[in-house]
Protein backbone atom coordinates (compact mmCIF):
# COMPACT_ATOMS: atom_id res chain seq x y z
CA UNK A 1 0.00 0.00 0.00
CA UNK A 2 1.47 3.39 -0.68
CA UNK A 3 -0.70 6.12 0.35
CA UNK A 4 0.65 9.78 1.34
CA UNK A 5 -0.44 11.00 4.56
CA UNK A 6 -0.70 14.67 4.17
CA UNK A 7 -0.93 17.30 7.69
CA UNK A 8 -2.26 20.79 7.53
CA UNK A 9 -3.16 22.52 10.27
CA UNK A 10 -6.27 24.54 8.99
CA UNK A 11 -8.74 23.50 7.12
CA UNK A 12 -8.09 26.18 3.67
CA UNK A 13 -4.97 24.59 3.23
CA UNK A 14 -6.44 21.22 3.23
CA UNK A 15 -8.71 22.18 0.57
CA UNK A 16 -6.02 23.20 -1.94
CA UNK A 17 -4.60 19.45 -1.52
CA UNK A 18 -7.78 17.41 -1.60
CA UNK A 19 -8.74 19.07 -5.32
CA UNK A 20 -5.84 16.81 -6.77
CA UNK A 21 -7.19 13.15 -7.93
CA UNK A 22 -7.26 10.27 -5.52
CA UNK A 23 -7.23 12.39 -2.32
CA UNK A 24 -9.92 12.18 0.14
CA UNK A 25 -10.31 13.44 3.62
CA UNK A 26 -9.06 11.51 6.31
CA UNK A 27 -11.27 11.72 9.88
CA UNK A 28 -11.36 8.58 12.22
CA UNK A 29 -10.71 6.56 9.47
CA UNK A 30 -13.05 4.17 9.87
CA UNK A 31 -14.15 4.29 6.64
CA UNK A 32 -11.08 6.02 4.19
CA UNK A 33 -8.39 3.67 5.90
CA UNK A 34 -10.99 0.66 5.72
CA UNK A 35 -11.35 1.75 1.93
CA UNK A 36 -7.91 1.48 1.77
CA UNK A 37 -7.13 -1.92 3.28
CA UNK A 38 -10.02 -3.18 1.57
CA UNK A 39 -7.74 -2.05 -1.56
CA UNK A 40 -9.46 0.78 -3.46
CA UNK A 41 -6.92 2.00 -5.65
CA UNK A 42 -9.09 5.74 -6.14
CA UNK A 43 -7.49 6.65 -3.33
CA UNK A 44 -3.39 7.42 -3.60
CA UNK A 45 -3.55 10.08 -0.95
CA UNK A 46 -5.05 11.28 2.52
CA UNK A 47 -5.69 14.69 3.82
CA UNK A 48 -6.02 15.60 7.87
CA UNK A 49 -6.37 18.65 9.31
CA UNK A 50 -5.11 19.24 12.74
CA UNK A 51 -7.06 22.65 13.84
CA UNK A 52 -8.55 21.48 17.31
CA UNK A 53 -11.55 23.73 16.62
CA UNK A 54 -13.05 20.93 14.50
CA UNK A 55 -12.64 18.85 17.62
CA UNK A 56 -15.60 21.25 19.72
CA UNK A 57 -18.91 20.71 21.18
CA UNK A 58 -20.80 24.03 21.79
CA UNK A 59 -23.78 23.96 23.61
CA UNK A 60 -25.76 27.24 24.05
CA UNK A 61 -28.92 28.60 23.88
CA UNK A 62 -30.62 25.31 23.34
CA UNK A 63 -28.54 24.94 20.21
CA UNK A 64 -25.41 22.87 19.67
CA UNK A 65 -22.81 22.74 17.10
CA UNK A 66 -20.43 19.65 16.80
CA UNK A 67 -16.82 20.07 15.18
CA UNK A 68 -16.61 17.24 12.36
CA UNK A 69 -13.95 16.09 14.66
CA UNK A 70 -16.14 14.94 16.95
CA UNK A 71 -16.02 11.41 17.68
CA UNK A 72 -19.44 9.32 18.73
CA UNK A 73 -17.94 8.90 21.94
CA UNK A 74 -17.38 12.48 22.70
CA UNK A 75 -21.01 12.82 21.93
CA UNK A 76 -22.01 9.85 24.11
CA UNK A 77 -20.63 11.13 27.17
CA UNK A 78 -21.67 14.75 27.28
CA UNK A 79 -24.21 15.59 29.56
CA UNK A 80 -25.92 18.02 27.63
CA UNK A 81 -25.98 15.98 24.25
CA UNK A 82 -28.39 13.31 25.81
CA UNK A 83 -31.02 13.20 23.68
CA UNK A 84 -28.31 12.55 20.68
CA UNK A 85 -26.51 9.53 23.00
CA UNK A 86 -28.43 6.42 21.64
CA UNK A 87 -27.56 7.59 18.19
CA UNK A 88 -23.91 8.36 19.13
CA UNK A 89 -23.87 4.98 20.91
CA UNK A 90 -25.38 3.25 18.07
CA UNK A 91 -22.27 3.33 15.72
CA UNK A 92 -19.91 0.81 16.09
CA UNK A 93 -18.01 -0.41 19.45
CA UNK A 94 -16.27 0.98 21.57
CA UNK A 95 -13.12 1.63 19.60
CA UNK A 96 -14.80 2.53 16.64
CA UNK A 97 -17.04 4.95 18.74
CA UNK A 98 -13.43 6.70 19.97
CA UNK A 99 -12.23 6.63 16.12
CA UNK A 100 -15.78 7.49 14.68
CA UNK A 101 -16.75 11.02 13.50
CA UNK A 102 -19.47 13.01 13.29
CA UNK A 103 -18.07 14.70 10.27
CA UNK A 104 -17.24 10.85 8.59
CA UNK A 105 -20.96 9.57 9.61
CA UNK A 106 -22.42 12.83 6.87
CA UNK A 107 -20.94 10.44 4.24
CA UNK A 108 -21.46 6.63 5.72
CA UNK A 109 -23.12 4.79 3.04
CA UNK A 110 -25.72 2.39 4.08
CA UNK A 111 -25.82 0.43 6.59
CA UNK A 112 -23.84 2.86 8.05
CA UNK A 113 -25.06 6.24 9.03
CA UNK A 114 -26.86 5.91 11.96
CA UNK A 115 -26.18 8.86 13.24
CA UNK A 116 -27.17 11.06 10.56
CA UNK A 117 -30.29 9.58 10.92
CA UNK A 118 -30.67 11.43 13.72
CA UNK A 119 -28.97 14.61 12.42
CA UNK A 120 -31.54 14.53 9.25
CA UNK A 121 -34.70 14.03 12.09
CA UNK A 122 -33.32 16.86 14.07
CA UNK A 123 -33.04 19.63 10.38
CA UNK A 124 -29.44 20.34 11.42
CA UNK A 125 -27.11 22.65 9.40
CA UNK A 126 -23.93 21.21 7.77
CA UNK A 127 -21.00 23.74 7.75
CA UNK A 128 -18.54 23.57 5.56
CA UNK A 129 -15.59 25.79 4.33
CA UNK A 130 -18.13 27.44 1.77
CA UNK A 131 -21.02 28.20 3.46
CA UNK A 132 -23.69 26.11 5.72
CA UNK A 133 -26.61 24.42 4.25
CA UNK A 134 -29.44 22.31 5.42
CA UNK A 135 -28.48 18.71 6.19
CA UNK A 136 -31.25 17.49 2.93
CA UNK A 137 -29.06 19.42 0.89
CA UNK A 138 -25.66 18.29 1.61
CA UNK A 139 -26.58 14.88 1.52
CA UNK A 140 -28.39 14.81 -2.04
CA UNK A 141 -25.12 16.48 -3.23
CA UNK A 142 -22.67 14.45 -1.12
CA UNK A 143 -21.07 12.58 -3.50
CA UNK A 144 -19.92 15.32 -5.63
CA UNK A 145 -18.94 17.81 -2.61
CA UNK A 146 -15.28 18.43 -2.77
CA UNK A 147 -15.42 20.83 0.43
CA UNK A 148 -14.53 20.12 4.00
CA UNK A 149 -16.84 19.78 6.04
CA UNK A 150 -16.26 21.61 9.54
CA UNK A 151 -19.33 21.66 11.71
CA UNK A 152 -23.02 20.85 12.28
CA UNK A 153 -25.31 22.33 13.55
CA UNK A 154 -29.08 22.31 15.91
CA UNK A 155 -31.90 22.84 17.89
CA UNK A 156 -31.42 20.71 21.03
CA UNK A 157 -34.55 18.93 21.04
CA UNK A 158 -36.54 18.12 24.37
CA UNK A 159 -35.85 14.65 25.55
CA UNK A 160 -39.72 13.54 25.40
CA UNK A 161 -39.79 15.19 20.92
CA UNK A 162 -36.88 12.48 20.09
CA UNK A 163 -36.62 9.33 19.39
CA UNK A 164 -34.25 7.29 17.60
CA UNK A 165 -34.35 3.53 17.22
CA UNK A 166 -31.25 1.08 15.10
CA UNK A 167 -32.62 -1.82 14.68
CA UNK A 168 -29.88 -4.81 14.62
CA UNK A 169 -29.60 -8.46 14.57
CA UNK A 170 -26.75 -8.89 16.91
CA UNK A 171 -26.86 -7.29 20.39
CA UNK A 172 -25.49 -5.06 21.70
CA UNK A 173 -23.89 -4.37 18.38
CA UNK A 174 -24.83 -4.84 15.00
CA UNK A 175 -25.04 -3.43 11.65
CA UNK A 176 -28.18 -1.73 11.33
CA UNK A 177 -30.96 -3.56 9.73
CA UNK A 178 -32.35 -0.07 9.76
CA UNK A 179 -32.83 3.39 11.90
CA UNK A 180 -35.10 5.74 12.57
CA UNK A 181 -35.29 9.25 14.02
CA UNK A 182 -38.26 11.35 14.71
CA UNK A 183 -38.58 14.47 15.98
CA UNK A 184 -42.10 14.99 17.24
CA UNK A 185 -43.92 18.11 18.95
CA UNK A 186 -47.11 17.39 20.14
CA UNK A 187 -50.00 19.31 22.11
CA UNK A 188 -51.10 18.96 25.49
CA UNK A 189 -53.27 16.30 25.07
CA UNK A 190 -51.04 14.14 22.96
CA UNK A 191 -51.88 15.41 19.21
CA UNK A 192 -48.86 15.59 16.65
CA UNK A 193 -48.63 19.06 15.38
CA UNK A 194 -45.32 18.50 13.76
CA UNK A 195 -43.33 15.56 12.61
CA UNK A 196 -40.08 14.87 10.86
CA UNK A 197 -39.13 11.44 10.16
CA UNK A 198 -35.91 10.06 9.02
CA UNK A 199 -34.63 6.15 7.94
CA UNK A 200 -31.35 4.71 7.66
CA UNK A 201 -30.87 2.16 4.99
CA UNK A 202 -34.28 2.69 3.23
CA UNK A 203 -31.62 4.09 0.62
CA UNK A 204 -28.32 4.49 -0.20
CA UNK A 205 -28.14 6.89 2.43
CA UNK A 206 -30.25 8.43 4.85
CA UNK A 207 -33.50 9.98 3.53
CA UNK A 208 -36.74 11.58 5.02
CA UNK A 209 -40.40 9.85 5.17
CA UNK A 210 -42.38 12.36 4.33
CA UNK A 211 -45.58 10.71 3.58
CA UNK A 212 -44.84 9.25 7.30
CA UNK A 213 -44.70 12.47 8.35
CA UNK A 214 -47.74 13.83 6.79
CA UNK A 215 -50.16 11.18 7.69
CA UNK A 216 -48.86 11.08 11.30
CA UNK A 217 -49.98 14.85 11.84
CA UNK A 218 -53.34 15.67 14.14
CA UNK A 219 -53.15 11.76 15.12
CA UNK A 220 -52.20 11.15 18.59
CA UNK A 221 -49.65 8.05 19.12
CA UNK A 222 -52.07 4.98 19.26
CA UNK A 223 -51.66 2.03 17.31
CA UNK A 224 -55.12 3.39 15.76
CA UNK A 225 -54.51 7.24 14.85
CA UNK A 226 -50.24 5.56 13.53
CA UNK A 227 -51.97 3.08 11.37
CA UNK A 228 -51.84 5.43 8.17
CA UNK A 229 -48.55 6.68 9.05
CA UNK A 230 -47.35 3.03 8.97
CA UNK A 231 -49.18 2.18 5.58
CA UNK A 232 -47.22 4.81 3.82
CA UNK A 233 -43.59 4.45 5.27
CA UNK A 234 -42.38 2.57 2.61
CA UNK A 235 -43.35 5.38 0.32
CA UNK A 236 -40.07 6.46 -1.63
CA UNK A 237 -37.89 4.15 -0.23
CA UNK A 238 -35.68 1.52 -2.16
CA UNK A 239 -33.84 -0.15 0.92
CA UNK A 240 -30.73 -2.28 0.25
CA UNK A 241 -29.66 -5.45 0.20
CA UNK A 242 -26.46 -6.14 2.04
CA UNK A 243 -25.35 -9.47 3.98
CA UNK A 244 -27.31 -8.39 7.13
CA UNK A 245 -30.98 -8.15 5.17
CA UNK A 246 -32.66 -8.10 1.77
CA UNK A 247 -34.44 -4.82 0.70
CA UNK A 248 -37.70 -6.92 1.04
CA UNK A 249 -36.96 -8.25 4.57
CA UNK A 250 -36.31 -4.49 5.26
CA UNK A 251 -39.55 -2.81 3.82
CA UNK A 252 -41.71 -5.39 5.79
CA UNK A 253 -40.02 -4.77 8.93
CA UNK A 254 -40.22 -0.77 8.86
CA UNK A 255 -43.66 -0.23 9.91
CA UNK A 256 -43.38 -2.70 12.49
CA UNK A 257 -40.38 -1.01 14.24
CA UNK A 258 -41.68 2.64 12.79
CA UNK A 259 -44.93 1.30 15.03
CA UNK A 260 -43.01 0.54 17.97
CA UNK A 261 -40.66 3.96 17.87
CA UNK A 262 -44.09 5.69 17.95
CA UNK A 263 -46.48 3.98 20.14
CA UNK A 264 -43.71 1.87 22.20
CA UNK B 1 7.20 6.42 -1.66
CA UNK B 2 8.91 8.52 0.62
CA UNK B 3 9.62 6.95 4.12
CA UNK B 4 7.55 9.27 7.13
CA UNK B 5 9.45 8.90 10.73
CA UNK B 6 6.83 7.97 13.42
CA UNK B 7 7.76 8.26 17.54
CA UNK B 8 5.85 7.32 20.12
CA UNK B 9 5.50 5.24 23.61
CA UNK B 10 5.02 1.45 23.20
CA UNK B 11 4.65 0.12 26.83
CA UNK B 12 6.68 2.78 28.22
CA UNK B 13 9.72 2.40 26.28
CA UNK B 14 10.63 5.13 23.12
CA UNK B 15 10.60 3.98 19.55
CA UNK B 16 11.10 5.17 16.26
CA UNK B 17 11.09 4.38 13.17
CA UNK B 18 10.94 5.05 9.77
CA UNK B 19 7.65 3.62 8.01
CA UNK B 20 6.13 4.27 4.56
CA UNK B 21 3.45 7.02 4.21
CA UNK B 22 0.00 5.40 5.08
CA UNK B 23 0.97 2.65 6.99
CA UNK B 24 -1.46 1.30 9.42
CA UNK B 25 -0.40 1.39 13.09
CA UNK B 26 -1.08 -2.27 12.92
CA UNK B 27 1.66 -2.91 10.67
CA UNK B 28 3.67 -1.05 11.68
CA UNK B 29 3.99 -2.62 15.50
CA UNK B 30 4.07 -6.05 13.65
CA UNK B 31 6.42 -5.72 11.29
CA UNK B 32 8.63 -2.62 12.24
CA UNK B 33 8.78 -2.92 15.85
CA UNK B 34 7.96 -6.54 16.25
CA UNK B 35 5.00 -6.43 18.59
CA UNK B 36 2.91 -9.19 17.37
CA UNK B 37 0.22 -8.78 20.04
CA UNK B 38 -1.96 -6.94 17.86
CA UNK B 39 -3.46 -9.54 15.66
CA UNK B 40 -4.65 -8.65 12.25
CA UNK B 41 -7.93 -10.08 11.53
CA UNK B 42 -10.28 -8.24 9.40
CA UNK B 43 -8.54 -5.02 8.63
CA UNK B 44 -12.17 -3.81 8.33
CA UNK B 45 -12.53 -2.41 11.86
CA UNK B 46 -15.38 -5.34 12.51
CA UNK B 47 -13.34 -7.72 14.59
CA UNK B 48 -11.48 -6.06 17.21
CA UNK B 49 -8.42 -8.38 17.42
CA UNK B 50 -6.31 -5.46 16.48
CA UNK B 51 -7.40 -3.37 19.31
CA UNK B 52 -4.63 -1.41 21.39
CA UNK B 53 -5.13 1.61 23.78
CA UNK B 54 -3.95 4.92 22.41
CA UNK B 55 -3.51 7.78 25.09
CA UNK B 56 -5.63 6.13 27.40
CA UNK B 57 -8.63 5.18 24.94
CA UNK B 58 -9.28 2.01 22.88
CA UNK B 59 -8.87 1.71 19.34
CA UNK B 60 -8.13 -0.41 16.08
CA UNK B 61 -4.58 -0.11 15.45
CA UNK B 62 -5.54 -1.93 11.57
CA UNK B 63 -7.82 1.38 11.06
CA UNK B 64 -5.32 4.21 12.70
CA UNK B 65 -2.37 5.36 10.45
CA UNK B 66 1.39 5.42 12.30
CA UNK B 67 1.48 8.27 10.89
CA UNK B 68 -1.25 10.44 13.47
CA UNK B 69 0.40 8.38 16.40
CA UNK B 70 3.46 11.07 17.09
CA UNK B 71 4.05 11.42 20.83
CA UNK B 72 1.14 8.98 21.67
CA UNK B 73 1.19 6.56 24.80
CA UNK B 74 0.31 3.37 23.09
CA UNK B 75 -0.09 -0.15 25.00
CA UNK B 76 -1.13 -3.35 23.52
CA UNK B 77 -1.00 -6.72 25.85
CA UNK B 78 2.53 -7.39 24.89
CA UNK B 79 2.87 -5.19 27.76
CA UNK B 80 1.05 -6.06 30.34
CA UNK B 81 2.85 -9.14 32.63
CA UNK B 82 5.68 -7.12 35.00
CA UNK B 83 8.46 -9.27 35.74
CA UNK B 84 7.09 -12.43 34.26
CA UNK B 85 4.24 -12.05 36.49
CA UNK B 86 1.08 -11.82 33.97
CA UNK B 87 -1.29 -9.27 34.38
CA UNK B 88 -4.42 -10.35 36.63
CA UNK B 89 -6.49 -9.93 33.61
CA UNK B 90 -4.05 -12.55 31.74
CA UNK B 91 -4.41 -14.81 34.38
CA UNK B 92 -8.03 -14.77 34.42
CA UNK B 93 -8.33 -15.39 30.78
CA UNK B 94 -5.95 -18.29 31.41
CA UNK B 95 -7.55 -19.80 34.63
CA UNK B 96 -11.28 -19.53 33.13
CA UNK B 97 -10.41 -21.01 29.62
CA UNK B 98 -11.27 -17.75 27.55
CA UNK B 99 -8.76 -18.60 25.50
CA UNK B 100 -9.29 -21.23 22.48
CA UNK B 101 -7.23 -20.56 19.90
CA UNK B 102 -6.10 -16.76 21.27
CA UNK B 103 -6.04 -14.99 17.95
CA UNK B 104 -8.86 -12.55 20.12
CA UNK B 105 -7.41 -12.55 23.18
CA UNK B 106 -4.96 -9.36 22.94
CA UNK B 107 -8.12 -7.74 21.32
CA UNK B 108 -10.38 -8.38 24.08
CA UNK B 109 -7.69 -7.86 26.49
CA UNK B 110 -7.08 -4.70 25.42
CA UNK B 111 -11.35 -3.99 25.42
CA UNK B 112 -11.28 -5.53 28.87
CA UNK B 113 -8.27 -3.50 30.57
CA UNK B 114 -9.87 -0.24 29.31
CA UNK B 115 -12.86 -0.80 30.94
CA UNK B 116 -11.46 -2.00 34.46
CA UNK B 117 -9.26 0.91 34.50
CA UNK B 118 -12.30 3.21 34.04
CA UNK B 119 -14.95 0.82 36.07
CA UNK B 120 -13.37 -1.24 38.70
CA UNK B 121 -15.85 -3.51 39.83
CA UNK B 122 -18.67 -3.36 36.30
CA UNK B 123 -21.70 -5.48 35.74
CA UNK B 124 -22.08 -8.02 33.42
CA UNK B 125 -23.93 -5.86 30.96
CA UNK B 126 -20.52 -3.84 31.34
CA UNK B 127 -18.53 -6.23 30.36
CA UNK B 128 -20.82 -6.97 27.48
CA UNK B 129 -20.60 -3.56 26.41
CA UNK B 130 -17.50 -3.26 26.30
CA UNK B 131 -16.42 -6.11 24.25
CA UNK B 132 -19.02 -5.68 22.01
CA UNK B 133 -16.68 -4.69 19.35
CA UNK B 134 -14.35 -7.83 19.67
CA UNK B 135 -15.35 -10.86 17.94
CA UNK B 136 -14.80 -14.01 19.08
CA UNK B 137 -15.62 -17.47 17.04
CA UNK B 138 -14.43 -20.20 19.03
CA UNK B 139 -15.80 -19.62 23.22
CA UNK B 140 -19.13 -18.57 22.60
CA UNK B 141 -18.06 -15.72 25.00
CA UNK B 142 -19.17 -16.75 28.16
CA UNK B 143 -15.81 -17.29 29.03
CA UNK B 144 -14.42 -14.11 28.67
CA UNK B 145 -17.43 -12.08 30.21
CA UNK B 146 -16.95 -14.45 33.23
CA UNK B 147 -12.75 -14.17 33.03
CA UNK B 148 -13.51 -10.04 32.82
CA UNK B 149 -15.41 -10.31 35.93
CA UNK B 150 -13.26 -12.38 37.94
CA UNK B 151 -10.19 -10.33 37.09
CA UNK B 152 -12.02 -7.40 38.39
CA UNK B 153 -13.09 -9.33 41.76
CA UNK B 154 -9.35 -10.46 41.97
CA UNK B 155 -8.21 -6.57 41.20
CA UNK B 156 -10.81 -5.58 44.09
CA UNK B 157 -9.24 -7.95 46.38
CA UNK B 158 -6.08 -6.84 46.39
CA UNK B 159 -6.98 -3.25 46.69
CA UNK B 160 -8.83 -4.43 50.23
Amino acid sequence: MSLALQTFSTVKDASAALQAAGARYLGGGTLVVRAANEGDVSLSSLVRVTDPSLSRIAVSGGKARLGASVTMAAVARHPELNALSPAARAVGGPAIRNMATVGGNLFAPAPYGDFTVALLALDAIVVTEDGEMPIETFLTGRNASRAVVTAVAFPLPAAESFRFRKVSRVKPKGVSVLSIAALLQRTSDGVVTSARIAFGCMADRPMRAKAAEKALLGCKLTSKEIAPALAAAGAGTSPITDPIASAWYRAEVLPVHLGRLLVG
Amino acid sequence: MAKVPVQFTLNGSEKAEFVESGTTLLNALRDKIGDTSPKGGCHQGTCGACSVIIDGELRLSCLTLAETCGGANIKTTAGLAEGGVLHPLQRAFLDGFATQCGFCTPGMIMAAKVLLDRTPNPSREDVVEALSGNVCRCTGYEPIIQAVLSAARANSQNVA
